[in-house]
């Protein structure tokens, strides 16, 4: 599926995940990541949480519950982690993110106008899911883009140089997809 | 002027590297003894660029060797880069993924390591999909790989992360929280295994020094701070971004020359030198060489070297707000003076720049830095504490002025006004009150 969290099982990207694609079982994909680390580290567990997260939209508790089975750990555990990290979703997102960094670099040079831009086009506010589930929006800390102000991700991936103008077509172009 | 050492020949290509020389510095540290290198490192006075400045070849020294502690040794590398103001380490990634696996190949040697984990952000898809594409061109090349496993562990968005022993902690499946040191990780570190954790940029730079040699990379740049720096510039600036320079370049001529000076014929307020975490300069002390001694004598430091330009839109009130939330947001909550005191500033800023503090608020201000500098595990909540009070220090007729006025001088016309931080939209974590 496209959207929140990682898109695709990180395998796809290739390195150590030799055959991994899609069809491959959320246990199974745990599981390859798992024979990355030492056999009694839970060091797979930010890795399981994204891969679930990929295929689940976001961390129900379904998705916690399938990620401690494969790890042998408990839910509680899992959900303990995720909670600490600010792009493991606890609670449903939409089918697109869209993360405009407000830090000191791009807020100087118009960032609080992208936001406004955005909410106006998609009727949320930041932190909120559009109406018709498609797109969330979110305002998040530096990004690490500074000099290319503002930086936008959508759907993780950075969009350098935005400005309110650019807004409705990046809109139109994830309502259209 | 401008060296090109870490990011000379920039290519993502695996052929187009090696035509240009690429991995002959791993030969050659091959066919050296691993305590050679780290010698050579050392003679090159390579110091730490994530922030800390320790000498790079000294802190590998300090790995035991397996005779003494038979344990399996760690290179972990630092890709969490996430201090607002600095972007390199997304910059040498994407365009030197082949430099920077052939440092960690060197380091790895020089430390008698075959497991490197690079801990990259998790925010840097564009950067994780180069790096991992350049491990892939050597899946069929084990004269490079040798006997040494690479695995790219993504990090899922936390500052803290940044720090290296919430590195660790995170890195093991854990909530990114600091251990208390000692035990260091060269001692006790991955898996209570010894472990070396440096910067990108620093592994970066040691295949440019194994094969230059220490000798003739020390000659470059100032006492103290030898070969090149990775800069990265932003803010209110006409050309923002990367700029390799040698250290002991003025800030004026970064922002200047590099980076074209002030857009919009704007006048410069300040200049933040090295990431949020460090003392500002104002527009009066900018002409002070980019290097270790000079800053320490203006009572600041390169930091992760993100210099931050600011112009005269900028109101200090409305700074420190924004960075002091975003300390605020990414304290990991170990430590009660950061968890409770980050908030605290963020709320009695707020209630200078809402025009609603007396005289004794900007006295609690400063008391409050001092309650949580130097009372931490870790440097987040000093950070957000030292550069506060250094605002105060250099502004303090702008913050005097927000509490005689009643109101903020720039009469919502600052460049900072009305922005949203992320922490404003968490509504699980009530705002603290300054009692009136």
């Amino acid at each position: 599926m496209t959207g929140v969290g990682s898109t695709e099982p990180a395998g796809s990207a290739g390195a150590g995940f030799p055959g991994a694609e899609a069809e491959n079982s959320l246990y199974e994909a745990i599981q390859e990541e798992r024979a990355k680390y030492p056999d009694d580290s839970r060091s797979a567990v930010l890795p399981a949480l994204r891969l679930a997260q990929g295929q689940h939209g976001w961390l129900s508790p379904d998705a916690l519950r399938e990620v401690a089975e494969a790890l042998e750990l408990t839910p509680a555990y899992c959900k303990s982690v995720a909670s600490f990290y600010d792009q493991l979703h606890l609670a449903p997102v939409g089918e697109h993110l869209v993360e405009v960094c407000t830090n000191v670099s791009c807020a100087v040079v118009g960032a609080q106008r992208v936001v406004e831009a955005f909410e106006s086009e998609l009727g949320c506010r930041a932190g909120e899911t559009s109406d018709d589930g498609k797109v969330t929006l979110r305002a998040v800390e530096c990004l690490g883009g500074c000099g290319w102000a503002t930086i936008v991700a959508v759907d993780h991936h950075y969009r350098t140089h935005v400005s309110a103008e650019h807004v409705p077509a990046i809109v139109e172009e994830l309502r259209g997809a | 002027m401008a060296p090109d050492i870490v990011l000379e020949n920039a290519t993502t290509e695996l052929a187009e590297y090696e035509a240009t020389g690429g991995y002959a510095a791993l030969a050659k540290a091959r066919a050296m003894t691993p305590e050679a290198v780290t010698e050579d490192l050392i003679t090159s006075e390579l110091r730490g660029r994530g922030g800390a400045f320790f000498p790079a070849g000294r802190k590998w020294s300090f790995v035991p060797s397996k005779e003494q502690l038979p344990k399996p040794h760690y290179l972990v590398v630092n890709a969490d880069e996430s201090e607002p103001g600095s972007f390199k380490d997304n910059e040498i990634l994407s365009r030197v993924p082949h430099r920077f696996i052939e440092g960690c190949l060197i380091t790895a040697h020089a430390i008698d390591s075959q497991h490197v984990f690079v801990y990259i952000r998790g925010e840097y898809s564009g950067p994780y999909e180069i790096l991992v594409g350049a491990l892939e061109e050597l899946k069929d090349r084990p004269d490079i790989r040798g006997d040494v496993t690479i695995v790219v562990h993504r990090g899922a968005g936390a500052y803290i992360c940044g720090e290296e022993t919430a590195l660790l902690e995170s890195l093991e499946g854990k909530r990114g929280q600091p251990r208390s040191k000692p035990p260091f990780p060269a001692i006790s570190g991955l898996y209570a295994s010894p472990t070396v954790v440096n910067n990108v940029e620093t592994i970066t730079t040691v295949p440019p020094v194994i094969a230059m040699g220490g000798a003739e990379y020390a000659s470059l740049g100032v006492p103290n701070t030898r070969g090149s720096r990775v800069v990265s510039l932003s803010g209110n600036v006409v050309h923002g971004g990367n700029y390799e320079i040698e250290p002991g370049m003025s800030i004026k001529d970064i922002v200047y020359s590099l980076g074209g000076g002030i857009p919009d014929g704007r006048e410069l307020k300040a200049v933040v030198p090295g990431g949020s975490s460090t003392v500002i300069l104002t527009k009066g002390e900018i002409d002070v060489g980019y290097d270790f001694d000079s800053l320490a004598q203006v009572h600041t430091a390169m930091g992760s070297a993100g210099i931050v330009v600011l112009d005269d839109r900028c109101c200090i009130v409305q700074l420190g707000i924004r960075w002091s939330e975003f300390y605020e947001h990414e304290s990991c909550g170990k430590c009660t003076p950061c968890r409770e005191g980050t908030r605290w500033l963020t709320a009695i800023l707020r209630k200078l720049e809402d025009g609603r503090a007396t005289q004794g608020d900007l006295d609690l201000l400063l008391s409050v830095c001092d309650r949580i500098n130097g009372k931490c595990l870790c440097p987040l909540g000093d950070s957000d504490a030292i550069i506060i009070a250094s605002y105060v220090a250099k502004f303090r007729d702008e913050f005097q002025a927000h509490i005689d006025n009643g109101a903020c001088p720039f009469g919502g016309e600052s460049s900072l006004d009305g922005v949203l931080a992320p922490i404003q939209m968490h509504t699980h974590s009530p705002v603290a009150e300054v009692p009136a």
